[in-house]
């Protein structure tokens, strides 16, 4: 009883018993699996083989890989494409959103979907919208008179790339806005009336009233979409598998290729902790660009 | 007209200050419209989906007629897919891990919360910080080490693996909105009831959690819907069909060589998806605050 009253009056102890669960697993499952990831990757480890240290070899197999590189010109190329666009068209639909408007709830709620439900199912939907023979898309154009033959989506590197960062753009954009709207809808509407009044122009008042302001969501929003982006798996693994050709393999599928089908752990541990340099690169970015807006703003140091 | 319609625009809540200088026509192709073609785009996926789920094969082979509508609705790949695919078993299993991880990840985060933002024990600030950190952790970058501690903990291959590991990307963000909710409580609250002699528990339980049943909903339905989306950790700690999730075992189970069921695999994409779309339509608002919750600083 002693010790239970003055474990209650201890804050430190306390504190560390409500801690326990949540790091518990967290130290197990997430800290412990990113130090053994940084670990594999400097070793020569298979599937039911425990490996040797072999330093950089991984790497340095990596550096010269044709695939690896590859798959890294994919990755930045998917992640810069995909989230400028869904920059444009989410700010953009924040903004119709934030107008005064009918049916705004059913709007906004419907607007989500994509979003919510399992990536890896509608992925099945744009594969099938894809199919060589029987899409859709290439019907209506054809329809339309604009082509006369049927558009080979995945069988062509460029099309492949270009189909799936437009699956890519439909997820992402609900996510952009949803977030992007919240933001807007916390900028007093006063700041437009008082520059109407000044004779701003429409496109003044997004230049110099709504931008500023929404500078800080925009940080911390993009970041999330380009780090998600980043790391994708789902829709890649689902619509292509990386082919043709290798021309949609990310760093986070030829990582599973390689540590999981082809049971080399050391070799894929490697790709993925290549990943990280880039990830950290993307936070750093909107973490220091985030505070000179604060800052400027007139917010408080921290 | 115009002008009552204009007032009236003008005096509600509007957030562009100008736009009743709009008319109607205007407003129409600057606004609505562009908002419809994102509708139809963003919508036409599913639509899709579902009525490929109910054409009969030969409609869906064929290239004559209008694509966009059946003749002859059947039910026949919903028939295939819940009596000779293991799929009930897949949605089953989706079921269990999903509920059972965000109960123990919200058990988890309600206590850890509590403890950074209230407790205020040395280092919290810290703590505070590294779970947010370990929020940015994507999970792409953790399953090949995890995939060895799974092997090694003889997890391999049953439900286990994935009710213990998808914590580890539900308890960063439930922690991180349930941190929100609770500064949002009057520390007075508190201060009343430890004078009356409460103790902590007692304080969390009758106090805090009551007034924190919002950010509970949010926090429970986002861990939902993100336990029941996984892929990449139940692909890869999951082999047998009895016990993989719906969106692995559409995946890798209905695809059968270079034959296409496209009928059953749009079925099974459909009934995948409806449970968490219509779980999000009872908690919209749940939901988004969760969504915009989980970005904001």
């Amino acid at each position: 009883m002693i010790l239970i009253e003055r474990l209650q009056s201890s804050r430190n102890a306390l504190g560390l018993l409500f801690m326990l669960p949540a790091a518990v697993l967290l130290l197990l499952f997430l800290t412990y699996p990113l130090g053994l990831g940084f670990w594999l990757g400097f070793t020569d480890t298979k599937v039911g083989r425990a490996g040797e240290w072999i330093g950089l070899e991984n790497y340095q197999f990596l550096w010269g890989d044709a695939v690896t590189r590859l798959a890294l010109f994919n990755t930045l190329f998917y992640t810069f494409v995909a989230s400028v666009i869904k920059f444009g068209l989410g700010l953009w639909l924040a903004m119709l959103l934030n107008r005064n408007i009918r049916f705004k709830t059913f709007f906004r709620a419907v607007i989500l979907l994509p979003y919510i439900v399992p990536t890896a199912l509608s992925a099945i939907a744009f594969w099938w919208i894809y199919d060589a023979q029987f899409s859709i898309i290439s019907w209506m154009l054809v329809k339309m008179g604009l082509i006369d033959a049927y558009i080979d989506f995945l069988g062509e590197p460029w099309n492949a790339r270009l189909s799936v960062i437009a699956a890519n753009i439909w997820r992402g954009i609900p996510f952009v806005a949803i977030t992007l709207l919240a933001g807007l809808q916390t900028i007093s509407p006063s700041y437009y009336e008082a520059s109407a009044i000044d004779g701003a122009s429409r496109w003044q008042q997004f230049r110099h009233v709504t931008l500023p302001l929404l500078t800080p969501i925009i940080a911390v929003v993009m970041t999330f979409s380009v780090l998600f982006t980043f790391t994708d798996f789902q829709l890649i693994y689902v619509i292509t598998r990386g082919g043709p050709l290798n021309a949609t393999h990310l760093m986070a599928t030829l990582s599973f290729q390689r540590a999981i089908s082809g049971g080399a752990l050391g070799e894929g541990a490697a790709i993925s902790i290549a990943m990280v340099p880039f990830l950290l690169a993307a936070i750093m970015f909107s973490y220091f660009g985030l505070q000179r807006r604060a800052w400027q703003q007139g917010g408080a140091d921290k | 007209m115009s002008t009552t319609g204009a007032s009236a625009s003008s005096a509600s809540t509007d957030t562009v200050g100008m736009s009743y200088l709009d008319t109607p026509s205007r407003k129409f192709v600057t606004i609505y419209l562009p908002l419809i073609v994102f509708l139809i785009v963003l919508l036409f996926p599913f639509y899709w989906m579902a009525i490929t789920s109910v054409k009969p094969d030969n409609e869906l082979l064929s290239r004559t007629g209008n694509p966009f509508w059946v003749i002859a609705p059947t039910l026949a790949h919903f028939k295939k897919l819940l009596f000779n695919t293991a799929y009930p078993e897949w949605m089953w299993n989706t079921v269990l891990v999903s509920v059972v991880a965000t109960f123990v990840s919200l058990a988890c985060s309600v206590f850890a919360a509590y403890a950074i933002e209230r407790l205020r024990f040395q280092g919290a600030k810290q703590i505070g910080l590294s779970i947010f950190l370990a929020y940015l952790v994507p999970p792409s970058i953790l399953f090949i080490p995890l995939a060895a501690i799974v092997n090694q903990l003889g997890l391999f291959d049953t439900r286990w693996a994935l009710i213990l590991t998808y914590p580890t990307f539900l308890i960063p963000f439930s922690t991180w909105l349930l941190m929100g909710y609770f500064r949002s409580i009057p520390y007075e609250l508190e201060e009343c009831a430890l004078i009356d002699g409460a103790n902590r528990w007692q304080i969390l339980t009758k106090i805090v959690l009551p007034l924190a049943v919002p950010g509970l909903i949010s926090a429970g339905i986002f861990a939902f819907t993100l336990s029941w989306n996984e892929f990449i950790y139940a692909l890869t700690f999951i082999s047998s069909s009895e016990v993989k999730t719906v969106p692995v075992g559409v995946v890798t189970e209905l695809v059968e060589g270079d034959v296409y069921h496209w009928g059953a695999l749009m079925a099974g994409a459909l009934l995948g998806s409806l449970p968490v779309a219509f779980i999000y339509s009872f908690f919209v608002e749940y939901y988004v605050s969760g969504l915009t919750g989980s970005v904001k600083e």
